[in-house]
């Protein structure tokens, strides 16, 4: 039966194209934008836990109220202790110390007057210490332009496009003038060891990225830190396990009437982060159901003008005694090999396509050029085991669908008026 | 530098709270016109010279800190401080002439001019900015004035002046000061922004008569988009008409 259906459907391409072809689009669309969605999202999520958030945070409760503003004043104290006792407790997880602070870039002149000078975004990490990880995770020898890491705490490297703005090349002085822990000015000249281009707009604008050692020195901040990031072991983000950690980290040193005692956020809780996540674990079940709902109209649509298209042949088929239900259950086997077919072919595009781009990527920084977006410029899809199956359930549901509410028709035919009908 | 300097000159924009030793006409309880008001608070800001020594205390969540500084004064043009206490701020210099703003910071041997973004940064932790200390125009240049009734401030009965900026690029749309109608010196001023959302707020806690002039001895500031409690400066000692070399005002000086 389904051979002969088989055959049927592949001489008489005018029963066969349109529906497959329809089918082969919308199985294509769904496997390639899950992989898109999984890439884009799955790799902002990544860029922000790795650049800014931390799969966990910790930092003092007054701190965390005014995070954005990055009030150094409120920075956690005694960090050293503080990250003994964490690596004590959860020693499957890494810690880091991390600071964020604003000020002025400035260039010297050969007299040590100001020559250029910007605004600039501080990032202080733990480079020296090759445990920490930094170095790995920020991807710093990789976003390297010019020059070197920094092998000392004195030493920082500058945004490519903000050294060359400022006509500063590796081996020269920049001076810092920013706010210390206190509040009291904080002036500290740093030696340029190299640029840097992450291929994220909103550090390459004009951001410095310097040895927390050295911006300790600069604003004031010994045994302090402004947060301290937690990373868990393997790349995925897991919000439980990460949940789990912040109740029990806040259960054992988070004091409601104490404004400087730590407090732990997880990724998900920080910078609406969580409908990120919420949207990358239904992003499979959206398309699913956009794809199954446009797909069914537009097939049953083709199906009823199949139907009309087949009349003649229906007719016939009642007149010589097939049963309603027998053509109306043999129109739906041909619905699914069609299916079938049209998922096969979509998904071998789709996932194709999914593969290039998840070697190439696509470059969306000038699109981007405003953005203050935590993301890689490059886009990048990411083709998981779903993908390869997530279109054959629009695939098969939709042909079948379509051709359920198209076949109804069949039903109405009145075998009576048959003759009739095929005299004309 | 904030401390008295800006009390002086530099910071106009705080001290249009001080020093309003009106004509007196004034004196005799008769309602001044809103201008004639004005002018004579300009008229009292604006010493030829003026050497201040004064300590500002700052208030932060996490406690408080006292820095002591020394101003040199020349008009409304030029300014020089020079950090005295802590030993981390002693060294620290600012000069200002007319729209410039240089810093000095003995840590670095560097000679830094503070420019754009940075003028609305917050200087040394306090509750003003630099854009407070660059205010260099009188008030009268600034605002137009109008009296828009009396209220007691601390139990002294006052006039109460509202300012309204003429020009709309400067830092506050506008202001209302609180004038002492007997001494005639402002304890308290607000500062807002155009859609009229309250910025800054000074009070005068304590004043003093210095040659003549009824001045500020202890104010508040508060900077009410910030966190902090606010600034406290006092005035250890002011001196009018003092004599000050030229070379004060120049680059130089800076690494002396």
């Amino acid at each position: 039966m389904i051979r002969f259906l088989l055959k049927g459907l592949l001489r008489d391409r005018s029963r066969s194209l349109f529906p497959i072809l329809t089918v082969t689009a919308g199985v294509m669309a769904t496997s390639l934008g899950h992989s898109w969605f999984n890439g884009a999202l799955g790799g902002m999520i990544t860029t922000t836990a790795n650049f800014q958030t931390g799969y966990v945070k910790v930092m003092s409760r007054a701190y965390a109220e005014l995070s954005d503003e990055m009030p150094n004043d409120l920075a956690l104290v005694e960090v050293e202790a503080l990250l003994d006792e964490l690596e004590n407790a959860y020693p499957e997880w890494q810690f880091t110390p991390r600071i964020h602070f604003g000020g002025l870039l400035d260039i010297p002149d050969e007299h040590g007057e100001t020559r250029s000078q910007a605004p600039t975004m501080g990032f202080a990490v733990d480079l020296l210490n090759p445990d920490a990880g930094e170095l790995k995770r920020l991807k710093i020898n990789e976003s390297i332009v010019r020059g070197r890491a920094p092998q000392q705490p004195n030493e920082i490297l500058v945004a490519d496009e903000l050294a060359r703005k400022l006509e500063v090349e590796p081996g020269q002085v920049a001076t810092i003038i920013s706010s210390t822990m206190n509040g009291s000015m904080a002036f500290f000249n740093f030696t340029v060891s190299g640029t840097v281009n992450f291929g994220i707009l909103a550090l390459d604008r004009g951001s410095i990225i310097a040895d927390i050692r050295g911006a300790r020195r600069a604003l004031d901040m010994e045994d302090a830190a402004g947060e301290i990031v937690g990373f868990m072991p393997g790349d995925n983000y897991r919000d439980e396990t990460a949940q789990a950690l912040a109740d029990d980290f806040n259960a054992r040193y988070s004091y409601t009437e104490d404004q400087f005692s730590p407090t732990m956020v997880t990724l998900a809780d920080q910078n609406g982060n969580r409908w990120i996540l919420d949207m990358v674990g239904a992003m499979g079940s959206i398309l699913v159901t956009i794809f199954i709902i446009v797909m069914s109209l537009v097939l049953w649509n083709s199906g009823l003008m199949g139907s009309l298209r087949r009349y003649g042949e229906i007719g016939v088929r009642l007149a010589i005694g097939e049963s309603h239900g027998q053509i109306y259950r043999a129109m739906l086997l041909e619905s699914v090999l069609i299916g079938i077919m049209g998922s096969i072919i979509g998904t071998a595009i789709g996932v194709s396509l999914g593969l290039w781009i998840q070697s190439h990527g696509i470059d969306i920084g000038s699109m981007m050029k405003e953005s203050s977006i935590m993301m890689d410029n490059v886009i990048r899809t990411k083709v998981t085991t779903t993908t390869w199956y997530i279109g054959f359930i629009p695939g098969l549901l939709a042909t079948f669908i379509g051709t359920a509410f198209a076949g109804i028709g069949i039903y109405r035919r009145q075998t009576a008026s048959l003759f009739k009908e095929l005299e004309v | 530098m904030i401390g008295v300097t800006s009390m002086n000159r530099i910071g106009r924009a705080i001290f249009v709270l001080m020093v309003s030793q009106l004509t007196p006409l004034l004196n005799g309880q008769q309602q001044p016109t809103a201008k004639e008001l004005l002018q004579a608070l300009d008229d009292n800001m604006v010493a030829e010279n003026r050497v201040t020594v004064s300590t500002m205390i700052i208030h932060g969540r996490r406690g408080s800190r006292s820095i002591q500084s020394k101003s040199w004064t020349q008009g409304s043009e030029k300014a020089y401080t020079e950090y005295l206490a802590p030993a981390r701020e002693r060294g620290t210099k600012m000069l200002k002439v007319g729209d410039q703003l240089w810093t000095y910071s003995p840590a670095t041997d560097r000679i830094i001019q503070i420019a754009g973004h940075m003028l609305r940064q917050s200087v040394m932790g306090s509750d003003l900015s630099y854009e407070d200390m660059m205010e260099d125009q009188t008030l009268s240049e600034m605002y137009s004035p109008e009296i828009v009734g009396s209220e007691p401030v601390d139990g002294r009965d006052c006039w109460i002046l509202e300012l309204t900026a003429k020009n709309p690029g400067i830092t506050y749309h506008s202001r209302r000061v609180w004038i002492d109608k007997e001494r005639n010196i402002a304890l308290k001023e607000t500062r807002y922004a155009a859609s009229g959302k309250l910025l800054k707020e000074a009070l005068v806690k304590e004043v003093f008569q210095v040659e003549g002039r009824w001045y500020p001895k202890h104010m508040t500031f508060k900077d009410m988009l910030s966190t902090g409690e606010g600034t406290e400066f006092i005035v250890d000692s002011i001196d009018f008409n003092a004599e000050i070399p030229d070379y004060i005002f120049t680059k130089a000086v800076l690494r002396r």
